[in-house]
């Protein structure tokens, strides 16, 4: 049988030996985990949950995406918050929800139970989509340029904080914006 | 023996290895440095951390994250890889006993990297380049930061090169044959590293030549995708430096030798294969990337990396059990453990690193590493709480247990306040502890990373309250107070360190403690050797070697099992349908 070396020394001799039963006992195990977990994220949990991690995205120029975004507000606004205007557009239509240093814009008001296609993108940096809940957050990146696109069904109602969770300049802590959500 | 008799190295008192003293000397340098920027990313630390926890809000916003900024630029960055860079030339010279073959570029690679590093720390602590450590553009910074953090990249390759050179030169020579364990794993974190910082590099090039106005834009998914090409291989790197801290420290505190030699080296080429392949577990909630990229990418290519992790968590406990068990230790299951030397501090650090890595920080790992959970986890304070448990409980704990020996021995003093020694992993893992379940919770709960003012209270359009609750301000309490314990154990380490540098007493033969002095000697292990409740040397538990490390990997991977459970039970619960 081959010696067993220090790690700290320069092995002299042999030291390939075949697993013992520890080691196989072990590697098997932990390879059947990680199958199990490989299994749960392609196959299971696409199959039977709900939250789904399926964003689609395309690349748009920010002047572009910002023209439509102004459009979509113009079309379904019903009021203002704050001086941000508030929009309702039909179930299962786009919402166009643009992100600028430091707000997100528009408001939108969902109702409960419809499933709507979120377009998100930024004017000008980078920013973080954050839909806070009372205890949870559902979090998606924003670059300018791009269009994150997700489909959200409220099933809750009421209002939903909207923050920003990257890094976006000085006043990345006053952007905000929010989501209300009515049967 | 000819090197040591021209004076141009010397033969360790303690060890018994030939010494390079060109490469001792840059072995200094590089420790030095690194424990400088770690007491500096320490002080931005508690800073920060006080900043936070909403009660004290000590800086003001500027100035909060010109110090963010700078915190994860000087930790994971400076003092992590001037460590590991001292790492690279005692493995490639001093454990081969062997000659460290063009100083020259151990140098330049040295200069260019501390040259970049305190520009670029200079910047982002002065508020000149608040981009945070990644920089994503189009916040931009001026083109020196871009132009210093290149030459420190630079540095490092060049640093690295000059590993595998003076590896393939002892080779050559004949000097050394297989590699030892440690410098196996090294040489694993050394390719890793190449790949790392090139990609690096090839993310900040574009980004230099933007800010200098050369180009008029930089396209943000490709240079995320770059970024993370570094970033996340950088995190194997300290991954596999710290698997080599650990079978290193396992063998010199408990002569603990691997299971397994060709396992635990074929875990080694499983990160190199396949941690890379990962890196895109940073852009889950990216727009760019496809389904099928995301799952097959973090689902399955990762976990032939996890399984190299979990084959490490299983190998270096049993190599202590092993090595207990040899000396006499055979009580039980678990006699071994109780008998381990808990208060040395290279074990203590050993102990705290492999626990709170395992438990803390790889559980949370792969949880949020997984694209349908990140959807709740992406930058929430989750994220660090995470690599916390990893890059600091994990990494800087173990490097700071390596350093108590390490240091003594090239910087031939006696280690001084070694009694402090003793306890600091205890502290700084209990501080670790406490910050890491408070953010984490924090993080759970919804709260942003990166984030000046979870109160809202001065957002003049649509406010929000939602943070402004009893839990959530009890989370961010423990963030602050686990933050004072952390510091506080940090600036032990650092006090003991620097001052044994400057004020231990010099002596050849410094004392260690309760080291195995065997563990740098190449001869195979022979059982039995001193040591209490020495009872038959037959194995109590049928055939199994390591019985007690074995039922503690079991209980581990169970607990990691409910908790990842767990994670889906609460991602079901989120009161929307997302597809
Ligand atoms: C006493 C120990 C430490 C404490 C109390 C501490 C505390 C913190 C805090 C409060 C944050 C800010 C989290 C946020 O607001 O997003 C942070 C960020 C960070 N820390 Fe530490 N830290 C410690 C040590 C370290 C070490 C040793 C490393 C690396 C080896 C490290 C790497 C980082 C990184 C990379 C960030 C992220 C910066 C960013 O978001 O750009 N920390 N730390
Ligand atoms: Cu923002
Ligand atoms: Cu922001």
């Amino acid at each position: 049988m081959a010696g067993r070396f220090s790690p700290l020394a320069k092995p002299q001799g042999t030291w390939w030996s075949p697993l013992g039963r520890d080691e196989r006992l072990w590697v098997a195990i932990a390879a059947i985990w990680g199958l199990g977990r490989f299994l749960m994220i392609a196959f299971i949990l696409p199959a039977i949950g709900n939250e789904q991690n399926e964003i689609q995205s395309y690349r748009i120029d920010p002047a572009e995406f910002h023209r439509l975004a102004t459009e979509f507000t113009e079309a379904h606004q019903i009021g203002e918050m704050d001086g941000v205007p508030v929009v309702a557009p039909p179930p299962g239509s786009d919402i166009y929800l643009e992100g600028q240093q430091f707000a997100w814009r528009p408001v939108v008001q969902l109702k409960r139970g419809e499933q709507y296609r979120f377009l998100i993108s930024s004017r000008d940096v980078q920013h973080g989509f954050s839909l806070v809940m009372s205890r949870h957050s559902l979090n998606f990146q924003v670059l300018p340029g791009f269009v994150t696109a997700i489909h959200l069904t409220p099933e809750q109602v009421g209002e939903f904080a909207v923050v920003c969770n990257e890094f976006c300049g000085a006043g990345h802590h006053v952007m905000t914006g929010r989501i209300i959500v009515t049967d | 023996m000819q090197m040591v008799m021209s004076g141009l190295a010397r033969r360790c008192g303690v060890t018994g290895l030939v010494i390079d003293r060109s490469a001792e000397r840059l072995i200094k340098f590089h420790a030095v440095t690194a424990v400088l920027f770690l007491a500096l990313g320490g002080t931005l630390a508690l800073l920060i951390a006080l900043t936070r926890w909403q009660v004290v809000h000590l800086l003001p916003a500027k100035q909060f994250y010109a110090f963010l900024s700078a915190h994860g630029m000087v930790m994971l960055i400076f003092w992590i890889l001037f460590f590991e860079m001292a790492g690279l030339v005692f493995g490639s010279t001093v454990l081969l006993s062997a000659r460290m073959v063009v100083p020259g570029l151990g140098w330049v690679a040295y200069a260019m990297m501390l040259g970049g590093a305190v520009i670029a720390t200079g910047l982002m602590v002065t508020d000149r380049a608040t981009v945070m450590f990644t920089s994503y553009p189009p916040l931009k910074a001026p083109p020196l930061y871009y132009a210093s953090v290149l030459v420190f990249a630079v540095g490092a390759i060049l640093g690295v090169v000059h590993f595998f050179i003076n590896v393939v030169a002892a080779r050559m020579r004949g000097d050394v044959g297989s590699l030892p364990l440690f410098t196996f794993a090294l040489a694993g974190a050394g390719i890793i590293a190449l790949w790392s910082l090139i990609s690096g590099a090839v993310a900040l090039l574009p980004a230099f030549l933007w800010s200098a106005g050369v180009i008029d834009s930089i396209d943000p998914g490709v240079y995320r995708l770059l970024y993370w090409g570094l970033g996340h291989g950088a995190q194997q790197v300290n991954l596999a430096a710290m698997v080599a801290v650990w079978y290193g420290l396992a063998s010199l505190m408990t002569g603990g030798r691997p299971l397994n030699e060709g396992l635990s080296r074929f875990a080694i080429v499983l990160y190199i294969f396949f941690i890379n392949m990962g890196a895109m577990h940073h852009l889950l909630v990216d727009p760019g990337l496809t389904t099928w990229l995301r799952n097959i990418n973090t689902s399955y290519f990762m976990y032939l990396a996890v399984l190299g992790s979990l084959i490490h968590g299983f190998s270096i406990p049993a190599s202590v059990e092993l090595g207990m068990r040899t000396q006499g230790y055979r009580k039980g299951l678990f006699g071994w453990l109780r008998r381990a030397p808990w208060g040395e501090p290279g074990f203590a650090a050993l102990a705290v690193s492999l626990f709170l890595f395992g438990v803390m920080g790889g559980i949370s790992g792969v949880i949020i590493g997984g694209p349908q959970v990140n959807m709740i986890v992406h930058n929430t304070l989750l994220s660090p709480a995470h690599f916390h448990m990893t890059v600091v409980a994990g990494t800087t704990m173990a490097f700071m247990g390596l350093a108590y020996y390490l240091v003594p021995l090239i910087f031939q003093r006696q280690l001084v306040l070694r009694r402090w020694a003793t306890y600091q992993p205890y502290i700084y893992g209990a501080g670790m502890v406490v910050w890491g379940l408070g953010t984490g919770l924090a993080g759970h709960w919804g709260v942003p990373r990166r984030h000046w003012d979870i109160s809202f209270d001065r957002v003049s359009t649509l406010p929000t309250q939602i943070f402004q609750t009893t839990v959530v301000d009890v989370f961010m309490a423990l963030l602050g107070i686990g933050a004072v314990i952390a510091v506080i154990g940090g600036a032990m380490f650092v006090t003991i360190i620097v001052s044994t540098v400057a004020l231990g007493q010099r002596t050849a033969t410094p004392n260690l403690g309760r080291v195995i002095a065997d563990a740098f000697s190449s001869a195979p292990a022979v059982a039995g050797a001193s040591g209490e409740e020495k009872e038959a040397p037959v194995p109590a538990h049928g055939a199994f070697e390591a019985p007690g490390a074995l039922v503690l990997s079991l209980a581990f991977l169970t607990l990691f099992v409910l908790l990842y459970g767990f994670s889906w039970f609460e991602l079901s619960t989120v009161p929307w349908r997302v597809r």
